[in-house]
């Protein structure tokens, strides 16, 4: 089994981002940046389901600027085979990045696809759906178990009332929740290794997909501050502010 | 053109996050259709006819779509979208699993999570965990949106609401059979309690709880106050309770009149799920625990005594 993992570069999950001061977006100057949590979690998947033999191949994707490489080589020091970067400064929206994926997907045909149900920057959740319908590929969303077996995928889902579980004929594509696995840390021997996989470099206009967005990005603002708060120092003050104070109990 | 809203339901009832949706679809000020789809969903379907603004609702009740899944529904929401401006569905687990699908076969935009309907064409939505709102404007045909349903009021009954409701209702014939993905099993939490999205106070645990069992402690004062459950990220992983209960970044968002945060640090991604609530509590034993820099009321404290107190004084 061959399997594709898109990943992503993203702000570090700790870093409080602020707004640029001409609200043209947010400040990534000296920033911590990272791979997206839950694509760790996507490439960890993949990697045990090569451990368990039940898959020969994986493949890192992503689509970003040129130090977007760093994550392509931490995920080949976790275990990707190699990796394609398809080169893309700036924002892109999750549209136009399903469109390039499918292009690859349309070159490797993997079995299965897993990425991250959404990255922590935009926080848009589309992208996997979105490659799925494209590429008229079953879904798993929001995984918190992946078991392969008779051919299909038998996917844990996490959802709004509890769990669901489906199972999806091959190919097919999952996408991550933070329960599905425990991503390890890359050992410094296999980081060295990783420099010397396989890194191919792909752009919009090589795979001949348009990436103009219908979508455009008028402001950015900071959310509304709270008024400050105040320290009580007993229960019993607790509850009197709130009964008589704030009036949200009885 | 109307706007078309995709119910959220379980078949027998309608989840009231679809009144949410139908309150920001009421923003486009035109006329509003529902699309039920489901398996012996009438049930639902009149209750979506209940709500004021809504004219129209479509019922596509067929086994195909017994569970919602999107491999089956897509083929039908993206047959009904030509007829529309705009097509919304919650920001739930459901509506996050189909609306992308949707998109990418219309080759449309989809806008994430709005909470501000500005005009039709032009939305809030949050970026980075809620620490930046995004205003975006869309020059699409059809606009694909999913509503953070805690940002809109529920919509009100209609006056007819008690004959009936006064929306025309409209079968929907066109079923896709598919196999390649199969329903397997579903095991939902059911509860006494008012459902977490929607509860006007909510009571959560964290990591500081400790144990599965403390939790019995906050279910006490939650039935006092008629609260919902809720939970960090840590308290879930634990496995103290079940993840349908986490608040945050990639859990449910709340925005009740009263959030109490117990033992819980305040981390971005948990914030991210609560910070709209009107009144905010912490309780920690840290002092310098992030959560009271939002906190209307802080009690630094232990909860293991502050809990029973609190018990006793409701
Ligand atoms: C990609 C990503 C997504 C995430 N999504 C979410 C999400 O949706 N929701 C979420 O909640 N988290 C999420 N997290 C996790 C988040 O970063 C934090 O790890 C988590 O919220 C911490 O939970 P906590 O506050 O319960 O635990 P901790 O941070 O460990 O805090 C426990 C608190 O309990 C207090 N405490 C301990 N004992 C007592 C006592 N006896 N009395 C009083 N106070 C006590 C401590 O002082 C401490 O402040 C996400 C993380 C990542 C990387």
């Amino acid at each position: 089994m061959k399997i594709l993992v898109p990943i992503k570069r993203v702000v570090d999950a700790n870093v409080k981002v602020r707004v640029l001061a001409d609200h043209t977006g947010v400040d990534l100057n000296n920033v911590k940046m990272a791979m997206n949590p839950f694509c760790e979690i996507a490439i960890e998947e993949a990697v045990r389901l090569k451990e368990k033999g039940l898959a020969n191949e994986i493949i890192a994707i992503t689509v970003g600027d040129e130090k977007s490489q760093e994550q392509l080589r931490t995920a080949m020091a976790l275990g990707a085979d190699r990796s394609i970067w398809i080169e893309q400064g700036g924002a892109i929206e999750p549209l136009a990045i399903a469109k390039l994926l499918k292009a690859v997907v349309d070159k490797e045909t993997p079995d299965l696809i897993i990425l991250g149900k959404q990255s922590i920057d935009g926080d848009n959740n589309q992208v996997g759906q979105m490659l799925a319908a494209m590429c008229d590929m079953p879904q798993g969303t929001f995984a918190f178990n992946l078991e392969i077996a008779e051919g299909r995928a038998i996917v844990s889902r996490e959802v709004d009332g509890g769990e669901q579980i489906v199972s999806l004929s091959l190919p097919a594509v999952v996408t991550t929740d933070l329960r599905l696995n425990e991503p390890r840390y890359a050992k410094l021997p296999d980081i060295m290794k990783a420099k010397k996989k396989p890194l191919e470099h792909l752009t919009a206009q090589a795979l001949g997909i348009n990436i103009t967005s219908s979508l455009t990005l008028l402001s950015v603002n900071e959310p509304p501050a709270r008024a400050a708060g105040v320290l009580v120092a007993s229960t019993e003050e607790l509850v009197n502010k709130l009964r008589h104070e704030a009036r949200v109990i009885q | 053109m109307s706007v078309l809203v995709i119910a959220e339901h379980s078949n027998s009832s309608l989840n009231i996050i679809t009144g949410s949706v139908i309150t920001a679809a009421a923003q486009f000020n035109t006329d509003i259709h529902v699309l039920v789809a489901g398996e012996h969903c009438q049930a639902a379907a009149e209750a979506a006819r209940q709500y004021q603004g809504v004219s129209k609702v479509l019922i596509a009740d067929n086994p195909a779509n017994a569970h919602q899944l999107p491999e089956a529904l897509t083929p039908l929401v993206t047959e009904l979208a030509g007829n529309y401006c705009a097509v919304m569905a919650a920001a739930s687990t459901t509506g996050k699993n189909l609306m992308p699908r949707v998109a990418a076969i219309l080759d449309l935009a989809q806008i994430s999570d709005i909470v501000t309907v500005i005009s039709p064409d032009t939305f809030i939505r949050p970026i980075y965990a809620g620490n930046a709102l995004a205003t975006v404007q869309s020059s699409d045909s059809i606009k694909v949106i999913t509503v953070r349903s805690s940002a809109f009021p529920e919509a009100e009954k209609s006056a007819e609401a008690k004959k009936g409701g006064q929306a025309e209702l409209e079968k929907i014939d066109l079923s896709i059979n598919q196999d390649k993905s199969l329903f397997v099993s579903e095991t939902l939490v059911s509860s006494e309690r008012p459902e977490l999205a929607s509860a006007s106070v909510v009571i959560s645990g964290g990591r500081g709880l400790g144990s599965a069992e403390n939790f019995s402690v906050l279910e006490r004062i939650a039935d006092k106050l008629g609260a919902a459950i809720g939970a960090s990220r840590a308290a879930v992983d634990a496995g103290y309770v079940g993840n349908d209960l986490q608040v945050g970044q990639t859990g449910k968002i709340v925005a009740p009149d009263l959030y109490i945060a117990v033992g819980i640090s305040g981390a971005i991604q948990h914030l991210a799920g609560m910070k709209d609530s009107k009144v905010i509590v912490a309780i920690n034993n840290d002092a310098d625990a992030p959560i009271f820099q939002i906190a209307d009321y802080g009690l630094v404290g232990d909860l293991f005594n502050v809990l029973p107190e609190l018990e006793s004084l409701l």
